[in-house]
């Protein structure tokens, strides 16, 4: 028994040491000068180098740096919540639908119909990457954030009606005649009386969805090139020509701190095990 | 009436999907039939040439092999590492709810921002991978300057990135078990080692083959880390099919050979993915308990 305690303490701290460790390390070397970073690895501030502003200052233009990541940031937040918004909401109407109503086309029926959605998730992104690269351009959409919201749709949409299906499948359907019997038309039902109850189901979703818009890399890559540059690639972009360590990380700590507090905030949403449901 | 209300729910999403994925895709398998490039802009049909080009595109196929390592050995790694910590974070340990959100961190960072970190880390004179070897009185290794320490930086990048999301679907499904089993397996007199073998992890199988192909179809994907760390380098050793086609189709404008290689990576996938669903939920079948 006493071993077993060991072993668990022992791997309960070394996977929480493992999990810190890069984020430690990022933080320490945002506040070092240029001179400490590149005097080989140190570890403890004040000990070992003492800390000053360097990296922080260059990130919002200081120091001479042309870098200022504002600008990135307001369109990461713009891009992220207009495409996690509106594949909230069109998702959300679309699985009310497919969990209450039978459609029927031919052999598509409702389970096909799920599978599709689900599906866009194993399509790589490259795949459809140069068709959207040229019809952004004949749209007059490649560096807009338009054009940028247009198609992480179709990448968050899809995580939106996973989730959500089976969220409105654990409500059960006698509220919906209950309400109808009131003289709720299909439309209220769905607003009045099944929307409000599916409010942890719409928290999970939606966290997910400006989950994975934030940390979108590859598209903003590809269809953005100076005017919109997003957070991530504005970031990246600092990896170039000789790497300014103590910069970076201050940009990675700047860039990742949002979605940790963000975390914190909505951590007992997560617990509720409102995914066991999803996985099956 | 049912029915008219019943698409006026359903058609807006599927609609605006369909919108951006089909024509798109088309669009992909038909460049596959034309010899679009810089020199080249616009459709002109070649017939099947570039899927004859592509069989014998060793680079392509060599990226596509370098996906047993890069996705299918880290989602294992990611699988056993979540599995371990989500039965501890399910009844192990004191102050619970402070582990799960602490081991959920890496999920919420962006995979290419932590890259560039990791690229630090990894650094082969500044970083402190190397530094910690010294001091240990080993020599320094150049990590992302030769292929196999490489592939393990990606390795350990990929499992810090993504173990979080499998240990939160892992905990779901634990969270979501029936108590009677376990108490019939302790009045039964089962050990903790036996009771993990023959009750959780039969119970657990539905869930833990979703998660597993859910990071498998992520984790195949994968680009973030390769552009970050090593931009498939050295020389092309650590290139991954998304990476690839991306050089090919995005920054050489190769539009014709990328289309035909991401067609191939897709249907290869997608074969793939099917195969390993049906062995892994043949496995777990329960046999006669």
């Amino acid at each position: 028994m006493i071993i077993k305690r060991v072993l668990v303490t022992a791997f309960v701290s070394l996977w929480s040491i493992f999990v810190l460790m890069p984020l430690l390390w990022a933080l320490v070397t945002s506040f070092k000068s240029p001179a400490a970073v590149e005097n080989g690895a140190t570890y403890i501030p004040f000990l070992e180098f003492q800390p000053e502003l360097t990296g922080w200052s260059n990130i919002f233009g200081g120091g001479g740096a042309t870098t200022n990541l504002i600008p990135p940031l307001m369109n990461s937040i713009v891009v992220t919540l207009c495409a996690a918004l509106i594949s909230l909401a069109l998702g959300t109407i679309t699985s009310y639908g497919l969990s209450r109503y039978l459609y029927k086309a031919g052999f598509i029926k409702n389970q096909d119909i799920i599978f599709f959605f689900i599906s866009q998730r194993i399509m790589p992104p490259i795949v459809l990457s140069f068709p959207f690269f040229l019809m952004l351009k004949a749209l007059g959409l490649l560096d807009t954030r338009s054009g940028l919201v247009l198609v992480s749709i179709a990448g968050l949409m899809p995580i939106v009606v996973w989730l959500m299906v089976d969220f409105f499948n654990g409500i059960p359907k006698e509220l919906d005649e209950m309400a109808m019997l009131e003289g709720y038309s299909p439309f209220e039902v769905f607003g009045r009386v099944i929307l409000p109850l599916a409010a942890p189901g719409l928290t999970v979703a939606g966290m997910f969805a400006v989950i994975f818009g934030w940390n979108d890399f590859f598209y903003p890559l590809i269809l953005t090139f100076g005017q919109v540059v997003t957070l991530p690639v504005a970031i990246v972009s600092l990896n170039a020509t000789i790497t300014p360590y103590w910069t970076l990380s201050a940009a990675a700590i700047f860039a990742i701190l949002p979605l940790i507090a963000f975390a914190f905030a909505i951590e007992r949403f997560l617990s509720k095990g409102s995914l066991s449901g999803a996985v099956r | 009436m049912n029915k008219l209300y019943g698409r006026l729910f359903l058609m807006p999403g599927l609609l605006t999907l369909l919108a951006i994925i089909i024509f798109p895709l088309f669009f992909t398998i038909a460049l596959t039939f034309s010899n679009w490039s810089v020199a080249n802009a616009g459709f002109n049909w070649v017939g099947g040439r570039n899927w004859t080009d592509i069989v014998s595109n060793e680079r392509f196929w060599d990226a596509m092999m370098r996906l047993i390592p890069l996705s299918f050995l880290t989602v294992a790694i990611q699988y056993v590492l979540g599995f371990s910590i989500a039965l501890i974070a399910w009844r192990g340990i004191a102050a619970r709810r402070f582990f799960r959100v602490l081991w959920l961190v890496p999920m919420m960072t962006t995979p290419v921002v932590m890259s560039v970190v990791w690229k630090s880390i990894f650094n082969e004179s500044v970083g402190p991978v190397n530094d910690v070897l010294m001091k240990l009185g080993m020599d320094p290794v150049p990590w992302l300057s030769s292929t196999t320490p490489a592939m393990f930086a990606i390795i350990m990048a990929e499992v810090w990135q993504w173990t979080p999301f499998m240990f939160l679907l892992l905990l779901a499904g634990l969270l979501s078990l029936p108590k009677e089993p376990f108490l019939a397996a302790s009045i039964d007199g089962a050990g903790p080692l036996r009771t993990f073998f023959k009750v959780t992890l039969p119970m657990m199988a539905p869930v833990s083959i979703g998660a597993i192909i859910i990071r498998l179809i992520e984790a195949s994907k994968i680009f973030d880390t390769v552009y970050a760390m090593t931009n498939g380098g050295p020389g092309s050793s650590t290139e991954t099919p998304t990476y690839y086609i991306y050089l090919t189709g995005l920054r050489n404008f190769d539009l014709a050979n990328g289309a035909t290689m991401s067609i191939t990576y897709l249907l290869v996938f997608i074969a793939l993915l099917t195969v390993i669903g049906q062995v892994l939920s043949r496995l777990s079948k329960p046999k006669g308990i």
